[in-house]
């Protein structure tokens, strides 16, 4: 058996990781990995493409049902969908109560004490926004996930998020051995989207996976609860999801320690691209509209 | 006033003096606002009824009086037992107060351990400041060889990644880069104290056996576990394996830990195994558990280095130190010596002197789960009927081990487990089917005064009598401790319940 391989997404809410890597992973359940995914988002939404049902019952709302996580079995939480991919959800509780980060903690705990992580070639992480506390950095401790992928777009916060990830992933990288494995662009149609993407890959130091265009086959797979793969596997789009898993499984390894930059290095970058005006530009713009 | 200078009179007899009884009482009367006494006893009576009792165990959202603590507790407790070690707690304060006084009311000794004090702003930005500081400080102030680092739940809650603090505290040189800082995540709000103490020892040897290359040699490992009578049991232990010619490694060894003499110095550490045994330990042919449930990652971690690995239930009484000695002479190639043989002799004569008061006699056991196995099946062996065992911390698969452990007996056939319950169960439980005798720690006096059911302290706590654990309960010298405390239970109610001059004394007998 070839060693257990524990990739992480992470990426800006609504920017389409949980598509992407649902996608990802379905390519890559073709190229015969076993895999087992872990969605840490309270939404859990991280499966729902594999197993073709709605959302499915997370580790915490059952751990809740039976008193204590102490009371249940793994085969309670774990689900197998598309070709044998084994799906568990951390879950959370509802918005504006408890501790999110918590539940990702004490879900991955009881998913490895538990044996989920035995047979299975791949371990795929599906996590929420930025890293926004020490819960939702969980996957990227030592012995987790060796590398990460960020999905982001040419949107500014989109970037400006994936810098904030590669922050969050360089203070463990000096520690520990997570790196970042690269950008993928889940396109949005914004202005020089490509080179946007590619330079900010350029100044953290890391790839830029793929590029994956911006097709509406995507959303009728979702509305049927299906992967790409699954609902149109001759699709070209398929056939876009299915490099970027080439490219990931190619990735082994070959992950790096970001160099994240400031705000400033952002707003610099946007600018030179000519898709931002500088502060006082603008202010003097707004002054002069307002005249 | 009553109390002066000249004549100071004790807490249990100031309170009775007619000044403070005309206050209480008064203060009873004017702002307590009070239920009638008729219908406090009519509630109490209640409460011990079968009707209550099924509500009370039909209970789901509360706990009352646990019998079990927290993980730190044990980490505390495991880190203890090694040579210069210093616990320190990544979290507030509070707790770690908690857990000195804990050990400290327990052992009458002093129990060192820091925190690094997390407040509001660690809780919001991470406690990584608390800990490059708080590493720093007590290397500096307390000089130890080792620290030990475990959390509170504060700490587990936001998420704090231990491995990654201590080597950016290393990094900022608040300890040499090669000092020793092994750690252990202990969220409090997960399992219990026997947990803690295999986390920490998990977290202990696998900082000493990383990068070990094993060399099989021929010597054996023992963990005693989370023991109340440590000093005791790891002595006599320790006795044991001199008489069999066995050298042993204790794998956490806190028995001079707690036990330190007055003699004019302070001993922050004392004793413990000595970090380097700790190191070498890698190379033993096979790690002994004495407390299973107290080693479960531990051991899981001695197999994978390739040791072989067996696990007891606490041993005590006849079968359970057999098993023990066997065990330790099979691993070991050194028979048991005739000393030891002849010292179970005289268990079992003792045993069967005793024989017809033991006989038929009940008990309700409740504590760890190793030590609930260990007493029921002492309990058995001298002709006594556990009724009710109880472990607030023990799972559904230690239950299922102990309805084995009692369908392998007659004296076991009335007997019910009771896997996750409190004590205020405990009580509904005892006050609808009492026991001749109730086997637990301090926390049972409450059982004992409300049900009149004799206590008998075997298992930690005890905060309310002192010097117990000095002596030993393992091995068949600490059986006899074990049984003279259950016969003497059994004669001091035997002569109460017989004592009535003129009415019960016909049996108030000399000799018994």
């Amino acid at each position: 058996m070839t060693a257990l391989r524990q990739i992480a997404f992470y990426g800006k809410g609504g920017i389409g990781k949980s598509t992407t890597s649902q996608n990802t992973l379905a390519a890559l359940v073709e190229m015969g990995q076993k895999i087992l995914i872990v969605g840490c988002d309270p939404k859990a939404d991280s499966t729902r493409l594999i197993l073709n049902t709605k959302l499915q019952d997370t580790v915490l709302h059952l751990a809740a049902e039976a008193g204590s996580v102490e009371d249940l079995e793994l085969e309670d939480v774990m689900k197998v969908g598309y070709k044998g991919i084994k799906c568990t959800e951390a879950g959370g509780p509802e918005p504006g109560v408890g501790c999110a980060g918590r539940g990702v903690i004490t879900a991955i705990n009881f998913l490895e004490e538990n044996g989920a992580y035995e047979d299975v070639d791949y371990v795929s992480y599906d996590v929420l926004g930025d890293v926004v506390c020490g819960g939702f950095a969980m996957p990227i401790r030592e012995n987790k996930a060796q590398e990460i992928y960020i999905v982001m777009s040419g949107e500014m916060m989109a970037l400006y998020a994936a810098n904030n990830i590669a922050k969050g992933i360089l203070k463990y990288a000096n520690s520990g051995g997570v790196r970042l494995g690269g950008l993928i662009c889940n396109e949005r149609q914004t202005d020089r989207e490509l080179e946007l993407a590619e330079a900010l890959a350029a100044k953290l130091g890391c790839k830029m996976i793929h590029f994956v265009p911006r097709d509406n086959i995507v959303q009728h797979a979702e509305l049927r609860r299906e992967t790409v793969i699954q609902y149109a596997p001759e699709s070209k789009q398929a056939e876009e999801y299915r490099q970027l898993a080439q490219k990931i499984h190619d990735n082994s390894g070959k992950g790096v320690i970001p160099t994240p930059i400031t705000m400033e290095e952002l707003e610099e970058m946007l600018m030179d691209f000519g898709i931002m005006q500088s502060e006082e530009d603008r202010l003097a713009a707004i002054e002069a509209a307002g005249a | 006033m009553p109390q002066s200078a000249d004549k100071v009179l004790d807490h249990a007899k100031l309170f009775h003096e007619p000044e403070y009884k005309e206050m209480l009482d008064n203060k009873r009367a004017k702002y307590e606002n009070a239920a009638p006494a008729p219908q406090v006893t009519e509630i109490l009576d209640w409460t011990k009824s079968w009707d209550y009792r099924e509500k009370n165990l039909a209970r789901t959202a509360l706990t009352i009086n646990p019998a079990k603590a927290c993980q730190p507790l044990g980490a505390v407790f495991a880190a203890a037992g090694y040579e210069g070690t210093m616990s320190f707690v990544h979290g507030s304060q509070g707790c770690v107060a908690y857990y000195r006084s804990h050990l400290s009311r327990h052992f009458k000794e002093p129990a060192s351990a820091v925190s690094s004090s997390m407040t509001e702003d660690a809780a919001v930005f991470g406690g990584l400041v608390n800990m490059v500081d708080g590493l720093a400080n007590t290397y500096a102030l307390y000089s130890p060889k080792m620290i030990a680092v475990s959390t509170t739940c504060m700490a587990e809650v936001i998420g704090d990644d231990l491995n990654s603090f201590i080597l950016q505290a290393k990094e900022k040189e608040s300890v040499p880069a090669d000092f020793d800082v092994p750690f252990a995540h202990t969220p409090a709000f997960v399992g219990s104290h026997v947990d803690g103490y295999d986390n920490m020892q998990k977290g202990i040897l696998g900082h000493f056996w990383k990068d070990a290359k094993r060399k099989e040699n021929t010597s054996i490992n023992i963990i005693p576990g989370f023991d109340g009578f440590a000093v005791g049991n790891i002595r006599e232990l320790n006795r044991m394996l001199g008489e069999m010619g066995v050298k042993a490694t204790i794998l956490s060894d806190v028995s001079d830990v707690y036990d330190t003499p007055s003699d004019g110095e302070f001993r922050m550490y004392d004793g413990g195994t000595k970090l380097e045994d700790a190191k070498k330990a890698v190379n033993a042919k096979a790690t002994i558990s004495m407390q299973e449930y107290c080693t479960k990652k531990t051991l899981a971690l001695c197999a994978e280095v390739g040791q072989e690995t067996a696990a007891f239930h606490y041993p005590m009484g006849i079968q359970g130190t057999d098993e023990l000695l066997m065990k330790i002479s099979e691993l070991t190639g050194k028979p048991i010596p005739d000393s030891l043989t002849l010292e179970r002799g005289r268990l079992v004569d003792a045993m069967a002197d005793s024989q017809s008061h033991l006989h038929g006699k009940t008990y309700a056991i409740y504590g760890d789960p190793d030590f609930v196995y260990a007493m029921a099946r002492f309990v058995m062996e001298t002709g006594g009927e556990p009724t009710h065992c109880l472990a607030t911390n023990g799972t559904k698969a230690w239950a299922k081990k102990m309805q084995a452990l009692l369908d392998s007996s007659p004296f076991g056939a009335n007997c019910q487990v009771w896997a996750g319950k409190d004590l205020w169960h405990l009580r509904s439980i005892l006050a609808t089917e009492p026991t001749d005798m109730l086997i637990g720690n301090s926390y049972g006096k409450y059982l004992e005064r409300d049900l009149g059911i004799p206590l008998i302290r075997l298992t930690f706590p005890i905060f309310d009598r002192h010097h117990h654990h000095r002596f030993p309960t393992w091995g068949y010298q600490g059986g006899l401790t074990v049984l003279v405390k259950l016969l003497d239970t059994i004669f001091d109610k035997l002569d109460s319940d017989t004592g009535t001059l003129g009415e019960t004394d016909m049996s108030f007998d000399l000799t018994r």
